[in-house]
């Protein structure tokens, strides 16, 4: 689409704001009409130390204790980090590494908890149910102590992101519902079935950060979701400044970035947030989680995760505890054989495969996906060369040059690669989609940005080295001269007198080499 | 379960390479059809020939260099044929039309490393080194089977097999008109080449056409002497919009490759109307259509940003128009995009978009 | 004739208006110091590990850009780093000899220690702690692998061991760009080699 006539377009009022490229992947929302369905407890349920974004977390339990769902179990350390909840009660039977949903295929410490039945829960947290007059801070630290994190995917801790901060006022909240991606549905089930819970979600999110206008932005593909959220918004009747918006049906709108364009017209300048142009962006599975954590007193344990695909017998929207065995969730959807299938954690676009379906559920988990060779067949190809045809260009939200990016990226330019911006990719996966010659764009930028990293790493390791080496050859260097004018001032005491214009008595320079280095240092060469 | 590691996205939108050359050959169908009708079995046998000794070198070529053979099905070497064939003159004859497919392949493809990365079009830059290598035999055009410009009539029945078949690998200096009358017994003059000539006359441009018979009606139709493939503007046109309904290529290159030729030619026709041929004139003539569309708008080389392609299509344009104005030869489309061909990874580089949350370009500061 | 003498004439002055110019911009551009030395110390690992036959990156640094010594001496820093050295010198790259182990880490067994404060004046970094007496520690996230510190101690009582991997550091591979082999295993656990 020529920015020119976008640019005229929209100044005529007749189109919204329209973020440039993307794509219109098949849908394949097997599970839109599909009511979320309560999953049963499972026999053990595995807690990694670190969902979300930031620093890992420490056990707080160890191998024996008894625990109660919606109990702390594990603590964050540092800021950016947020606390791990027992999904149910149970016993600590284990804390040890296991394999989570990572490329990499490497473990996470973990705690594992034996299932007691009961889930029988934690009371310690009350309900705010006041929260309109309540302190921001208060339901802030609410919020952390909840182990909110961004449940769209990202999860990035959630509390961070709800604070007011005099030199960025906050106008607007965006409730993201748009769910992009194929095949995932849990946000548009939640929408249908929980609007009202959202929607106190979103006063919180305003009261706290103290945003006059909001806004709900929803794909034109989930008219359910945009009716209930209607409805609610109507019952509330009394409800000013919250619109919801209908955004025509485009991958990846429900990028932060680019849903921020499509509502506002406005971009986020590079290395900014959205609180830096006086926006804040929540997910709304995180909204009504916000809402448990405030009005319920309920710590973060379960979300809603779609499995689907299409080589599971029977897809569905699941309310799932966190921890719960990905193995045992499509054992339940009627999926035991996982031969010659791609399992995905979460969409198809941006999700991980996985190595294999021994992983739990995790807070970032929307989607486990059973794919066939069919629907990935493109993908199994020969990579072949690139005909610079510019499909990729095109459908770059960012505007990148991906082909380039990757000749950079496979070459080893990454100097060049970053003067092109390599940081600026959102691995939307968009031009990899479209590539004719099934060039794995994405996998490039990946490896490229790795060896970047990589390589700053080592630069200030071996910069930290030096230093230390050269502060210890300095120290060395020094000590040898202490001990040699420690020697000189030995010989020169001896002697009688030395010449009558000398500064320093002879007994005062001998103190001095007991610890004054600089003294030491320079009284030898003045001597001779 | 060891699996190889396969980063996201896990979907792809079905795009091959096949299917996008496939796609291009379709687009010329219109125009190859035009072509045999205007130019019988002639046509016919050029096309194939091209085609096949396109398909036999890259085959050559591939096993030379042991890459699998499956890379022919690509039909991009199908494609090269097509396009080599459709810029030739009719009178082409057998050996000139294999020669042209194997420099093509080898030569405008092949010793850059295969597909992807040849600067130049290949198809192109066998038509030139054939245009330079034979100069006459190029620009020799057979009075077409349908004609209503230039006040002739055709001489040769090209829709009988036989007649073409000597023509084709005698050359036409077998033909028994051409033993008995000469060569101008059954050709002519293209309307770009008639007003070239006489312009080197000192003869103004009105007169000349008028003195040509030329109708722009039957200029857009493609009822006039050139290329087999290029004299129908339409036929190209409805290929063109088949391309761009398809997103085989974007508007941009051959926009602004019609545009810049369309606006040099109505100010300086304004101006000198003597001089200079009207903007119709240029945009039916010649190889500008099938250049514009297809030969400048052939992905490996041409810039991969919508920038860079504008600013490639405005020098294409510039080029041409300047070839057919003050340049030795008739015709400068295949000049000017191979020429442009040249400026595209600088083009890439300064014209790259500005990225999402930047204030400017890096590339132009 | 005076037509060449003229030609000659006018490319004479052009030359020494060039050369001039040169001359110039040399002088007005000129660099001071010996900026080699640390432009190459700053592409060595900074291991400080000797295997070059110096007793330290720097002065290994020094006998490289003085040309005294060959690209190819860092063994931690292989293939990579010769090369980046040899493109800042400007001269030929030479094949690295050796190959570099994997990144390894030093680790005292503690109650083995007698404290004999020997490893500490061996390691070129700092990176072991402890005083006269008691047990010694290597501070993980400051030792280099050099090894240096494992002979001289009397007990034998350092190993090496490999760095953990560590998830954060974890990085993507390059594409393996023959993705047919995906096709291939496939048929392997279609036939039950799982
Ligand atoms: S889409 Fe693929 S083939 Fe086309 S330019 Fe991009 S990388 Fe090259
Ligand atoms: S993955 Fe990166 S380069 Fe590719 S389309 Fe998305 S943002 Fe652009
Ligand atoms: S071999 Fe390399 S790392 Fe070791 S001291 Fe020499 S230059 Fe430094
Ligand atoms: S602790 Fe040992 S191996 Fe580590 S840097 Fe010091 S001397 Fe080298």
């Amino acid at each position: 689409m020529p920015a020119m006539f976008r640019n005229i377009a929209q100044r005529l009022g007749m189109m919204a704001h329209s973020f440039p490229g993307g794509v219109h992947p098949d849908q394949h929302k097997l599970t839109g009409a599909s009511p979320i369905e309560v999953c049963e407890l499972a026999p053990v349920h595995i807690l990694p130390m670190k969902q979300h974004i930031g620093a890992p977390c420490s056990p707080l339990v160890t191998v024996g204790d008894k625990v109660l769902r919606g109990q702390k179990i594990a603590k964050s350390e540092g800021y950016v980090s947020v606390p791990v909840h027992a999904p149910t009660s149970g016993t600590v039977v284990k804390i040890e590494e296991h394999p989570i949903a990572h490329p990499s295929g490497m473990g996470m410490a973990s705690i594992f908890i034996e299932t007691d039945g009961d889930d029988a829960v934690d009371q310690t947290l009350e309900p705010i149910t006041d929260w309109q007059n309540t302190d921001p801070a208060v339901l802030r630290e609410r919020a952390r102590m909840c182990g909110l994190a961004g449940l769209g995917g990202a999860v990035f801790p959630t509390f961070i992101k709800l604070v007011r901060d005099k030199r960025f006022p906050i106008e607007t909240v965006i409730l993201n519902g748009v769910e992009c991606e194929p095949y995932l549905t849990s946000d548009h089930r939640l929408m249908a079935e929980y609007a009202d819970e959202i929607l106190t979600g979103l006063h919180m999110i305003r009261h706290m950060v103290g945003a006059s206008s909001s806004l709900i932005a929803i794909e034109d593909n989930k008219p359910e979701a945009i009716a209930a959220m209607r409805e609610a918004l109507a019952n509330a009747g009394d409800l000013d400044n919250v619109r919801v918006v209908v955004l025509p049906t485009r991958y990846p709108q429900g990028g932060e970035k680019q849903l921020i364009y499509s509502l506002t017209g406005l971009e986020i300048p590079a290395g900014k947030l959205p609180m830096h142009i006086g926006i804040v962006c929540q997910n709304v599975a995180t909204t009504k989680a916000l809402h448990d954590a405030i009005l319920l007193g309920k710590p973060l344990s379960e979300r809603v995760v779609t499995l689907s695909g299409d080589a599971l017998p029977d897809p569905a929207n699941l309310l799932v505890r966190i921890g719960t065995p990905v193995r045992r969730l499509f054992a339940r959807q009627g999926l035991d054989d996982f031969i010659g299938l791609q399992i995905v954690h979460g969409g198809p676009m941006m999700g991980e495969r996985l190595k294999g379906p021994d992983i739990p559920v995790v807070k970032s988990t929307n989607g486990l996906l059973a794919l066939g060779s069919d629907a990935m067949s493109a993908a199994h190809t020969v990579e072949q060369p690139c005909i610079r045809c510019g499909h990729c260009s095109e459908a770059c939200p960012v505007s990148l040059v991906p082909n380039l990016l990757a000749d950079q990226c496979r070459s080893d330019q990454f100097e060049k690669a970053e003067d092109y911006q390599l940081f600026d990719c959102i691995e939307c996966g968009c031009c990899s989609y479209v590539c004719p010659s099934n060039i794995p764009l994405v996998h490039y930028f990946r490896y490229g940005k790795g060896q970047i990293a990589l390589g700053r790493r080592e630069q200030a390791f071996a910069e930290a080295s030096r230093t230390r080496s050269e502060s210890r050859d300095a120290r060395i260097e020094r000590e040898k001269a202490e001990k040699a004018a420690r020697r000189s001032r030995v010989r020169k005491t001896h002697p009688p007198k030395a010449d009558a214009n000398q500064s320093s008595p002879p007994a005062k320079a001998a103190d001095a080499t007991a610890n004054s280095g600089a003294t030491a240092d320079s009284t030898p060469e003045e001597k001779q | 379960m060891s699996l190889i590691m396969l980063s996201s996205p896990h979907a792809h939108g079905g795009d091959s390479i096949r299917m996008m050359m496939f796609t291009v050959i379709l687009a010329l169908l219109p125009a190859s059809l035009f072509s045999v009708y205007l130019f019988g079995w002639l046509s016919v046998l050029i096309i194939v020939t091209c085609m096949l000794t396109a398909l036999l070198t890259e085959a050559a070529c591939l096993k030379l260099m042991q890459r699998p053979l499956s890379a022919l099905l690509d039909n991009s070497a199908a494609l090269t044929g097509l396009f080599l064939a459709l810029t030739l003159p009719a009178t082409t004859p057998w050996w000139m039309a294999v020669v042209g497919s194997i420099f093509a392949i080898v030569l405008g493809k092949q010793v850059y490393g295969g597909l992807g990365h040849n600067i130049f079009n290949p198809a192109l830059s066998a038509r030139v080194i054939l245009l330079i290598s034979f100069p006459l035999n190029m620009t020799t055009w057979i009075i077409p089977m349908s004609i209503h410009m230039g006040a002739v009539t055709p001489t040769v029945n090209l829709y009988d097999f036989s007649q073409c078949l000597t023509l084709f690998f005698g050359g036409v200096n077998a033909l028994p008109a051409v033993i008995a009358q000469g060569l101008d017994a059954i050709s002519m003059a293209s309307p770009l080449g008639q007003v070239k000539t006489q312009a080197t006359l000192g003869v103004p441009v009105g007169q000349a056409l008028a003195a040509y018979h030329y109708n722009v009606l039957d200029a857009f139709l493609g009822f006039e002497a050139g290329s087999i493939g290029e004299t129908s503007a339409l036929a190209l046109l409805i290929g063109g919009i088949f391309l761009l309904a398809r997103h085989s290529i974007t508007w941009h290159i051959p926009f602004a490759y019609l545009g810049t030729v369309a606006l040099l030619s109505a100010i300086f026709s304004s101006i000198a109307p003597d001089q200079f041929t009207p903007p119709m004139f240029h945009l039916f003539a010649g190889g500008l259509m099938l250049c514009a569309f297809f030969m400048a708008t052939d992905p490996v080389s041409s810039p991969v940003t919508p920038n860079g392609q504008i600013v490639f299509g405005i020098g294409c344009g510039i080029i041409t128009w300047s070839i057919r104005s003050f340049g030795g030869y008739p015709e400068g489309a295949m000049f000017s995009v191979l020429l442009m061909n040249c400026a595209v990874p600088l083009i890439d580089h300064y014209f790259r978009p500005r990225v999402y949350g930047h204030a400017k370009e890096k590339g132009d500061s | 004739m005076t037509g060449l003498l003229y030609a000659l004439a006018s490319l004479g002055a052009f030359a020494l208006v060039a050369g001039l110019i040169l001359a110039i911009a040399q002088k007005a551009f000129h660099i001071e110091g010996d900026p080699m030395v640390d432009k190459i110390d700053a592409l060595l690992p900074q291991t400080q590990c000797g295997q070059c036959g110096y007793p330290g990156c720097k002065p290994y640094a020094t006998a490289v850009a003085a040309g005294e010594e060959e690209v190819n001496h860092c063994v931690p820093g292989g293939e990579r780093t010769m090369l980046q050295i040899a493109d800042l010198m400007g001269v030929e790259p030479k094949t690295v000899e050796q190959e570099a182990a994997a990144p390894r880490l030093a680790f005292v067994r503690e109650d083995e220690c007698i404290g004999c404060t020997l490893c500490i004046k061996a390691c070129p970094v700092d990176a072991i702690i402890g005083a006269p007496k008691q047990y010694h520690t290597i501070i993980a996230d400051h030792c280099t692998g050099c090894e240096l510190c494992v002979e001289p101690c009397p007990v034998d009582c350092i190993d090496m061991v490999t760095k953990p991997e560590l998830l954060e550091h974890w990085s993507w591979p390059l594409p393996d760009t023959k993705r047919s082999q995906l096709a291939h295993e496939r048929r392997e656990q279609h036939a039950g080699h799982v």
